[in-house]
């Protein structure tokens, strides 16, 4: 198999905190692998180096066989690249921006015309091709920086975070191109917090924390490493759910995760519950709530890291 | 672990940037941010109001009271004020740099097959061929009021020559700044407490003697006092010599000390 990234042992770190702690990586040509993780768990800082953008202080990575440092600018003349912020010159029109770039890849006038007008035909962005790109919605500047980034025919995209902040149409409209790249056959490299994007779009899935890659695989496969279920039980009395989780701790051998009064745990063995309704009953608890359900990539991230998705900033600051 | 499997890379690419791509690069860069102006006129407006508005309010202002006849002060201080225009323009590099790479576009543009140099370059570029506007609204109008030009074509030209080099000794100032600060106001606010002092403790506006002893010792040394002069000998008539070379040593002394630490905070900075 021909890989189109791969990534070995980087590392990066900023003061004291490792941004990037040893990461393997790789991407066979034509797949797209989903990076999955909280805010300050390490994407973009890998997305960066990947892109030639950010220097690893450790460890190698190529991109279409070059390497990343070392070959910095024929990896450049491979990729495409789409930020969390969509960087188009706003003051320039849609049609201007695109031209640009293809007069900095080098193209005849004519040439880069020709190919601004096809992707703001293809992103559905020619009427506005006119105007300033200030203009535009979220969503038209996010396609614009897509189309931007397809300029140069790349092999290889990074899409870093390419829907957040969209609103849900927007963000269906997004997934629909990048499943078009896809079926090109053009390599994908796509950070997410969204773990139903991942979801949707991965055909392989790595999950990052803390700057660590701490799994990796399909998102069945993902799925499956949780056991697939999953126990949420909220006490009638929010003074109760210390008491939960101690006895949740206890039967199952592993601490849950207490949010907002619901306990939260992965499950292997559907015949724990029993046990910790009768122990719930001899303390006198009562549950508001009780449902055992199969887990989503949500919980695959919970089961993971410890913490939620949505909490990663969080816990993180809490930490440091 | 993995190893990684040597893939013979797929395309064959020229692992360097030519000169011609550099500078073809550069302009089209330089374009950019020139075109930006025909979108939004007032960034034009922008650029013509602080000269024409300097020029009317000092001239009528404060040159009665300075020189004893308005037309006297016009002929001593339009030099003063092209100077003085010209270092408040390398606040429009500082800014622009700092809003391209708080925006991402700085980004995109390093992710390109292009040379690591034109994203700055054709930036400063552009922001000169401003100033080139600037100076000739500055000598436009000033004639139209009453200025005198003694030199003929070659001085106008010289005076321009020394000013854009100037220009571009400041930008390496702007650059640094524009890298290093937080965000556009932070530039602005930077740039502005810089800018002002300096300009304003020069022979720009008023003749030294006037100012107090203990202030004539910078002024006498700073270089938009002999970039004035310089300005007003290569407009006017007077000497040049000493005030253009002092002018080109300070702006040779602003790159060797701002040059590596822009050069390195650009490197860094990523």
């Amino acid at each position: 198999m021909r890989y189109a990234i791969q990534a070995e042992g980087l590392a990066k770190r900023y003061g004291d905190t490792k941004a990037l702690d040893g990461v393997d990586l790789e991407v066979p040509e034509g797949r797209l692998l989903g990076v999955l993780g909280p805010n300050g768990a390490g994407k973009t800082t890998a997305v960066r180096i990947l892109a030639t953008l950010l220097r690893p202080d450790g460890g190698r990575a190529q991109v279409g066989g070059f390497d990343v440092v070392r070959q910095a600018h024929q990896v450049r003349s491979l990729i495409g690249l789409t930020g969390q912020y969509a960087a188009v010159d706003e003051a320039l029109t849609g049609m201007e921006n695109l031209v640009m770039i293809g007069r900095l890849l080098d193209m005849p006038r004519a040439d880069a015309r020709r190919r601004a007008a096809e992707l703001l035909e293809r992103f559905d962005l020619t009427e506005a091709g006119g105007r300033a790109a200030k203009t535009y919605s979220g969503g038209m500047r996010r396609r614009l920086d897509l189309a931007a980034s397809l300029i140069g025919h790349p092999t290889v995209l990074f899409l870093d975070e390419p829907t957040t902040g969209l609103d849900p149409r927007s963000r269906t409209e997004l997934w629909g191109v990048v499943r078009d790249l896809q079926r090109e056959g053009v390599t994908v490299l796509l950070t997410t917090q969204y773990l139903e994007e991942a979801d949707q779009l991965a055909d392989d899935i790595i999950v990052f924390d803390h700057g660590k890659v701490i799994a990796s695989g399909t998102s069945d496969e993902l799925k499956a490493t949780t056991g697939g279920q999953v126990l949420e039980v909220r006490p009638a009395e929010a003074a109760h759910a210390d008491l939960v989780a101690r006895v949740v701790a206890d039967v199952l051998g592993a601490a849950p995760d207490l949010s907002g009064g619901l306990v939260t745990a992965a499950v292997r063995d559907p015949a724990v519950v029993p046990a910790i309704v009768r122990r719930l009953d001899d303390l006198g608890v009562i549950a508001a709530e009780l449902s055992l359900r199969k887990s989503s990539l949500d919980e695959v991230f919970l089961v993971l890291t410890g913490h939620r998705a949505e909490d990663g900033s969080e816990t993180e600051e809490a930490a440091a | 672990m993995t190893t990684i499997t040597q893939t013979a890379p797929a395309v064959v690419v020229s692992p360097r940037v030519s000169p011609a791509a550099t500078l073809r690069h550069t302009m089209t860069l330089a374009w950019r941010s020139l075109v930006q102006v025909k979108h939004n006129p007032m960034e034009l407006i922008d650029l013509s109001i602080q000269p024409i508005m300097f020029l009317l309010l000092f001239t009528y202002v404060f040159g009665g009271a300075i020189a004893g006849s308005t037309g006297d002060y016009l002929q001593f201080a339009l030099p003063g004020l092209v100077a003085q225009n010209m270092l408040f323009a390398s606040m429009t590099t500082a800014v622009g740099l700092n809003t391209d790479i708080t925006k991402g576009v700085f980004d995109r543009l390093r992710s390109l097959p292009i040379a690591r140099s034109a994203p700055l370059a054709g930036r400063i570029v552009a922001d000169n061929l401003k100033q080139v506007w600037a100076f000739a609204l500055f000598l436009g109008l000033g004639m139209v009021l009453g200025f005198r030009v003694h030199m003929g074509v070659a001085g106008v030209l010289g005076a321009l020559a020394l000013l854009v080099t100037f220009a571009l000794a400041m930008s390496w100032v702007a650059v640094l700044v524009g890298l290093k600060a937080a965000d556009q106001e932070k530039v602005q606010v930077l740039m502005f407490s810089l800018m002002m002092p300096i300009t304003f403790t020069s022979n720009a506006f008023v003749p030294t003697k006037t100012l107090p002893t203990w202030l004539q010792k910078w002024v006498e040394v700073n270089p938009v006092s002999h970039l004035a002069d310089a300005v007003r000998g290569l407009l006017g008539g007077g000497p040049v010599a000493s005030h253009a070379i002092i002018s080109l040593l300070w702006a040779a002394g602003l790159v060797l000390v701002f040059a590596p630490f822009s050069i390195r905070a650009f490197r860094n900075r990523i």
